[in-house]
């Protein structure tokens, strides 16, 4: 009987009566993992934005009239809101995306410190997003 | 039979023959684009809504045109390799095939659409 076998037995014998790994559809997930999940939903969703954009710019190089229409629909309220929205998701993917660098440096993983940057991400990208409207 | 030693075949191989490459590229441009992010954000933000003019006064410049070329291209660049993991997590068989290339397609497609585009109002101004 080779290892991998005997281990797979020994496992056997026990299931049914030992603790299961938390699963996805029992596990009330931590704030820390629902942000982790928000990262990825954003970057996928800024792909819209990013195309109105580059839309924006193709237009500005094939011509002023097909440029005012494109300028004109970006800045429409429909154009506003898509534009507003896809700032959020970009500066709230930014936010996560230095923590989770900081992950990968093997720093900020105690409890304490995860739960204050949790706030810090969220708090940074409603922040950002304000300041970038205001100033921008 | 190979003479090489058990090392010397799976040397540099990771996982799936590129170790660590992936991930590593993914944390360079994500490196890359948070000063091209803030440097791409004010003038674009500043041009939107003011017609031809201001597109063609805001990315005459040549540091706006620089700027707003890298982080079209390098924001290409980490969109298309996010996306394939994203791919490779739900899809499976041919479907995932078709995805991961159609995302390769479109991504670096967009990327070099707003490269050229950018050139090209730089240079006709």
């Amino acid at each position: 009987m080779g290892r991998q076998e005997r281990g797979t037995n020994m496992a056997d014998v026990n299931r049914g009566n030992r603790p299961l790994s938390p699963h996805l559809q029992v596990y009330r997930l931590p704030l820390v993992a629902k942000i982790s999940i928000m990262t990825r939903i954003t970057g996928v969703a800024l792909g819209a934005p990013a195309l109105l954009i580059v839309w924006w710019f193709v237009a500005g190089a094939y011509s002023p009239e097909y440029f005012a229409v494109a300028d004109g629909l970006l800045s429409s309220l429909l154009g506003k809101i898509v534009l507003i929205a896809g700032l959020w998701a970009l500066w709230f993917h930014f936010a996560n995306g230095i923590r989770h660098f900081v992950f990968d440096l093997g720093r900020g993983f105690d409890l304490p410190t995860v739960a204050k940057t949790n706030w810090l991400v969220i708090g940074a990208s409603v922040l950002l997003t304000v300041l970038t409207l205001l100033l921008v | 039979m190979s003479y090489k030693t058990d090392y010397n075949r799976v040397a540099g191989l990771g996982r799936a023959g590129e170790g660590v490459h992936h991930f590593w590229v993914q944390r360079v441009t994500s490196i890359a684009l948070v000063p091209l992010t803030i440097l791409f954000l004010i003038p674009f933000g500043r041009a939107l809504g003011g017609g031809y003019e201001a597109l063609v006064a805001t990315y005459s410049s040549f540091g706006n045109a620089l700027t707003a070329a890298l982080f079209l291209g390098v924001a290409a660049w980490h969109f298309a390799i996010g996306m394939q993991v994203v791919i490779e997590d739900y899809f499976q068989g041919g479907t995932r095939l078709v995805l991961l290339v159609l995302n390769k397609l479109v991504s670096f497609a967009l990327g070099a659409a707003g490269v050229f585009a950018i050139a090209t109002i730089l240079f006709s101004a």
